[in-house]
């Protein structure tokens, strides 16, 4: 592509992909840019297209008639010279001025050698999806304790399974595909542990409702789990991990309606890796330096605020998936459309509004929203999770600071926000930015508010030989 | 036949397409690592790129996430450092 972009999306999740093949099929040039080897994000995570035959994965994947579609629109505008797909780009930077879009990123598709690349464009869409949220406990740190989207990453993406017998916690939805997952590839999941009740949704009907096909996906993997004699636990938590170099069994109990394990109830399990994951941290890292303005979510998250065409509050920004709050792919797909639809309208020539086409996106888009809403509600960090933390629990990985540490930070030292805890114990400091400890942090020392990332300036470590690079072209 | 990295001298097979976490993981390494304060053993977690637990030095590149980096026959790996370096 030789012309100047007229919109440029960051993240080649559902929803970047959907906003794409619609900015495209509106006659728009589009720059698409991804950390991902290939286009498809976490939910639709592939190995590279010349590895797919030596690792399949087609029946890991759910909903890839979209996928399909969307593949061949963005190949479709590869070719006639509208889509520039930029894999393997790290955005580290998104700056505005003179009302156009200046992001920076590294080119790393000949990794570890990277290079610097400056995109511009009048509108942008961030579409950076979100990643694992962890709660510390005891022995989560220990060498074959992984994030479920680590577990489900890996066999996605490389075919590989990181132990033979798994014990899976947290909370929510995710926790079922990873599970059913494994089991396909010969994994022995010995429990699901389940924080929440699955009764609680049903103080929510209408969104359950108003979503058939969300119950019965639920219903398909409940049977998959039963077909491999998965034992799934509600109200249950692995509240610690055992070993000395690696993993080799869990502690799990149940837990009060608060969320402490009940006295007595703890078991010892004997595994070889365990997954984690306590719903979704939405990645806002490029849209907070913009100064977009972020609203609370149901799920305890601090997400961006859009408009109903998908406005953020700064001009010509737009956004789209699970950085408007977490609600997975169909409502991500959906977004992604109104997003690119709102780009469209906004621009020089808007196109002759399709107006019932339009509701019906928007129609969707309400639909899981609310869905969204009740899964955030049903699936809640259990409120007394802190109470299986001991003094010498890290709770930050990178700078090993304890739970101790962040606790007299809170009750000695008056620290009430994860900022201020990181200043007084370098919790979140670290190589990965708070992205991991931030939430656990912010519930430590504050429990009244959602979380909100702390602003980082630089999104992804970049070298100094990539920052002179970018200099040596001004 | 599978392609080959050299990890810390020794070859280690992969599938074309893996990261090079994928083909420890695979070769049932789950921590090539240890940690600047408590020299504690450390692997892969997040395993897409957040959490940078599973630093290791790339053809003489410090610092890189194995979970992101594709495996290429012919790549040395050197694990037991930590990040900082």
């Amino acid at each position: 592509m030789t012309e100047p972009a007229d919109l440029l999306v960051v993240g080649a999740g559902p929803a970047g992909m959907a906003a794409t093949a619609t900015a495209l099929a509106g006659g728009l040039r589009v720059v698409l840019a991804d950390s991902g080897t290939t286009a498809g994000g976490q939910y639709w995570r592939h190995p590279p297209e010349p590895a797919r035959a030596a690792i399949p994965t087609g029946d890991l994947h759910h909903g890839l008639g979209a996928y399909r579609t969307l593949t061949e629109a963005l190949s479709t505008g590869r070719d006639r010279g509208r889509l520039d797909l930029r894999p393997a780009h790290h955005v580290w930077s998104v700056t505005r001025e003179d009302d156009a879009f200046t992001v920076h990123a590294v080119d790393r598709r000949h990794a570890p050698e990277e290079s610097a690349v400056t995109l511009r464009a009048p509108r942008l869409l961030v579409a950076t999806g979100a990643y694992d949220r962890q709660l510390p406990f005891p022995g989560w740190d220990l060498p074959g304790v992984l994030t479920i989207g680590g577990l489900q990453a890996l066999l996605k993406g490389g075919g590989v399974t990181a132990g033979r017998r798994v014990a899976l916690g947290g909370t929510g939805p995710f926790l079922l595909p990873v599970a059913a997952g494994l089991a396909a590839r010969g994994v022995e999941v010995v429990v699901v542990c389940e924080a929440a009740h699955p009764l609680a949704w049903l103080r929510h009907p209408g969104p359950l409702l108003r979503n058939p096909a969300k119950w019965a996906e639920g219903a398909r993997y409940g049977a998959a789990l039963a077909r491999h004699g998965v034992r799934f636990r509600p109200r249950t938590a692995i509240v610690g991990a055992e070993g000395t170099d690696r993993v080799t069994s869990v502690r799990i109990a149940s837990l009060t309606p608060g969320g402490a394990p009940r006295p007595g109830t703890g078991r010892r399990v004997d595994v070889d890796a365990v997954g984690v994951g306590w719903g979704f941290a939405p990645q806002l890292d490029l849209l907070t330096p913009l100064g977009c303005a972020l609203t609370d979510a149901a799920d305890g998250n601090a997400v961006v605020t859009v408009d109903d065409g998908q406005r953020t509050t700064v001009p010509g920004l737009y956004a789209a998936g699970e950085v408007c709050g977490v609600g997975g792919a169909p409502l991500a797909l959906a977004e992604g459309r109104l997003a690119a639809a709102s780009v469209l309208a906004d621009g020089p020539a808007p196109p002759v509004p399709r107006g019932r086409r339009l509701a019906a996106v928007r129609a969707t888009v309400a639909r899981h929203r609310a869905f969204a809403r009740a899964m955030a509600l049903a699936h809640p960090l259990p409120a007394a999770w802190p109470a299986w933390l001991t003094d010498e629990t890290v709770v930050c990985r990178c700078e090993e600071v304890t739970a101790g540490a962040v606790r007299a930070a809170c009750a000695e030292d008056g620290a009430h926000d994860h900022r201020q805890v990181k200043q007084l114990t370098r919790a979140g400091m670290g190589w990965c930015q708070g992205r991991v400890c931030g939430p656990a942090v912010h519930c430590l020392a504050a429990t009244d508010r959602a979380y909100e990332p702390a602003e980082r300036l630089i999104a992804t470590p970049v070298t100094l030989g990539a920052l002179a690079d970018l200099d040596a072209r001004r | 036949m599978k392609s080959r990295i050299t990890v810390d001298g020794e070859p280690l097979p992969f599938v074309e397409g893996q990261t090079v976490a994928a083909a420890l993981v695979a070769a049932g390494r789950v921590a090539w690592r240890t940690t600047r304060v408590g020299g504690r053993p450390r692997g892969v977690f997040c395993g897409i790129g957040v959490c940078f637990d599973c630093l290791v030095t790339i053809d003489g590149t410090a610092g890189q996430r194995a979970c992101l980096v594709p495996a290429r026959a012919d790549m040395t790996v050197r694990t037991r450092e930590d990040g900082d370096e």
